[in-house]
């Protein structure tokens, strides 16, 4: 099986990522705008940590931090400094940038199973910080942030306005972490995630690109925090939660780890089913996800788009 | 009498909470290092299980009249055998597999559990009487000493040294440092390893509730109160290294100990001194108080 692609197939993906792209611009006036908003916020979020775990070999259990505190940060400058959505976003995105280089610095100095439980405890410390600073709000989170004017001029109170906008931000991260898994710095994450002291013999500062790639994925979970601060107009404790670490593990593996899609495509199906059930069984919510997650690790561990794309194979082999 | 302008009286009970508390973690770092030497899986469902163990004592109690002793020696038994068949069903699929998914199926049975207990039983929690042979409490002079409160030490003191015993210095424990250091090699000698695997998670898994039922008394008896605790047991096991058996009995009751002493002198960074220390750790000794580079 060779890796590099035949033109048609290439043709194929180029044809199917307009179509959905095309899909996304109608999509507003079919489906209810609000549900379509959380669920492209949390597909960034997931399609920034698959960036990590799907192509750095990177367990990250506390990537909740990047989206909370981008959350917080944009809610407090948009409400409190009062500047315009796009810069409110922007220092959301940098401070989670800036979290993710320190997360970095401390977690890569241990791997694999460490690795995991240091994000885990830093993202904890962030928690309980948030939860006692007094500008945050405590139990309540940060409400009443207005959406404003993007750029002084469009008012996002309108909901199709304020969809487009969450639609561009995804699609311009979207592409950015598509041309980072192209690049030859991504493949340099795929060496280090496929066998480490090779790719350090071959004289890469494995280190570097590591906290790099740390440093992206936690900025573009930003991003997507403070994007989704401006569309509920809150910024909330959940966010920060570990439980939210947890959701965005799920939607990455139930997608398809390691597949460009597939985080969008387990976000979809998530944030749908937890739509769908929130009313209907309660808490049972909590164990629904956990249940998924087993059947995910025991018997489906290529995830939806990963199964696709090997049915796909098998079919042109024959 | 006062210390550093602190109460006798506040210090001493803040480190009697910080002991209690530095014996859990020691138990369940513990459990977790010996878990994850054989089975090389981070089993994140412990906190769920040391959650069981308060449970199932507290059910005891209020709904069969089974008292406290039966329930410190049943509630492990009974959570160690449902971790004996989560092994067998389950955790035994992924041996050759990426550790990362232990982690994760682990992380899915804890969800499960807690979701479960939490829609029994609600989130406000429950209570637990103190057994009548352990209440009251002696007067130390400077202090007022809780008898079920040393009891808490005692016994999981008692249980952190008793296993280390075993590991260290019986053939049982031989078998299980000689299975940690290569499995195959000691299947090979005619030893059956899978056994030793479930009977290694089995055991740890009843150690995290031996901790829950000695804490049923303490805390309050809520479906959440593993998954708080476990995240700073996470962070204890990264302080302390996962290679010495000892080193995790002393990391944790150290680090139960200075979190008490935060509480005291500054207590709004009692929460997170734990993770505090783990960055300064991480920074001047990346493997670990006591593990090997």
């Amino acid at each position: 099986m060779s890796t590099t692609k035949q033109p048609s197939a290439l043709i194929k993906t180029e044809v199917l990522y307009t179509g959905l792209f095309i899909v996304g611009l109608i999509a507003p006036f079919a489906v209810y705008p609000t549900f379509l908003m959380k669920l492209f916020c949390l597909a960034l979020f997931a399609c920034a940590f698959n960036l990590l775990l799907g192509f750095a070999g990177l367990l990250s259990f506390g990537h909740a931090a990047f989206l909370g505190t981008a959350g917080y940060v944009c809610g407090l400058m948009v409400r409190d400094v009062g500047v315009t959505p796009e810069v409110g976003i922007l220092a959301g995105t940098v401070s989670a940038g800036l979290l993710g280089w320190l997360f970095g610095v401390l977690a890569i100095r241990r791997t694999g199973i460490y690795f995991a439980m240091i994000t885990l405890a830093l993202a904890q410390m962030v928690y309980f910080i948030v939860l006692q600073v007094k500008a945050t709000g405590g139990e309540d989170g940060l409400q009443g942030v207005p959406r404003g004017h993007l750029f002084g001029l469009v008012d996002l109170s309108d909901n199709v306005a304020m969809y487009y906008l969450v639609y561009a931000v995804f699609s311009l991260g979207f592409f950015i972490i598509y041309r980072t898994i192209h690049s030859p710095f991504g493949q340099i994450l795929k060496a280090i995630r496929e066998n480490e002291p090779r790719a350090i013999s071959l004289g890469y500062d494995v280190s570097r690109f590591k906290l790099m790639a740390f440093v992206i994925s936690a900025s573009l979970a930003g991003l997507a925090g403070a994007t989704k601060t401006l569309v509920f107009q809150l910024a909330s404790l959940s966010d920060v939660h570990w439980h939210m670490s947890g959701e965005v593990v799920l939607m990455t593996l139930l997608g398809g780890l390691g597949t460009i899609l597939g985080p969008a495509v387990g976000s979809a199906t998530i944030v749908t089913l937890q739509n769908e059930l929130a009313d209907k069984v309660g808490s049972w919510v909590t164990v629904i996800m956990g249940l998924i997650f087993v059947i995910c690790v025991l018997a489906f561990r290529r995830g939806i788009v990963g199964e696709i794309q090997a049915l796909i194979q098998r079919a042109g082999i024959r | 009498m006062e210390i550093f302008g602190v109460p006798s009286a506040l210090l001493g009970s803040q480190l009697l909470v910080g002991l209690i508390n530095g014996s859990f973690y020691a138990i369940l770092s513990l459990g977790l290092a010996i878990i994850f030497g054989l089975l090389n899986i981070i089993n994140f469902a412990h906190g769920a299980q040391y959650m069981m163990g308060a449970f199932i004592a507290w059910l005891a109690l209020t709904k069969f009249n089974v008292n406290y002793w039966v329930a410190l020696i049943a509630a492990p038994l009974l959570v160690g055998l449902f971790g004996v068949i989560l092994e067998r069903t389950m955790l035994r699929k992924l041996y050759k597999l990426d550790h990362l998914y232990g982690l994760l199926l682990t992380f899915g049975l804890a969800l499960i559990i807690e979701g479960v207990f939490r829609d029994q039983f609600g989130i406000s929690g429950e209570s637990y009487e103190v057994p009548e042979a352990l209440s009251g409490g002696i007067h130390l002079g400077f202090m007022f000493l809780p008898i079920y409160r040393a009891w808490v030490i005692v016994a999981s003191l008692t249980v952190c040294f008793g296993t280390w015993y075993m590991i260290e210095k019986t053939r049982l424990g031989a078998y299980l440092r000689a299975g940690t250091e290569n499995s195959q090699m000691v299947q090979a000698l005619g030893i059956n390893v899978p056994l030793l695997i479930t009977f290694t998670y089995g055991y740890g898994v009843a150690l995290a509730a031996f901790a829950g039922v000695l804490a049923a008394p303490v805390f309050q008896v809520n479906p959440l109160m593993g998954s708080n605790l476990i995240i700073v047991v996470f962070a204890v096991v990264v302080i302390g290294g996962m290679g010495s058996i000892l080193g995790s009995i002393v990391t944790g009751i150290g680090l139960g100990l200075i979190e008490g002493l935060t509480r005291v002198f500054y207590p709004e960074a009692s929460a997170v001194v734990v993770f505090v220390i783990m960055v300064i750790v991480l920074l001047v000794r990346p493997a670990g108080l006591f593990g090997k580079a």
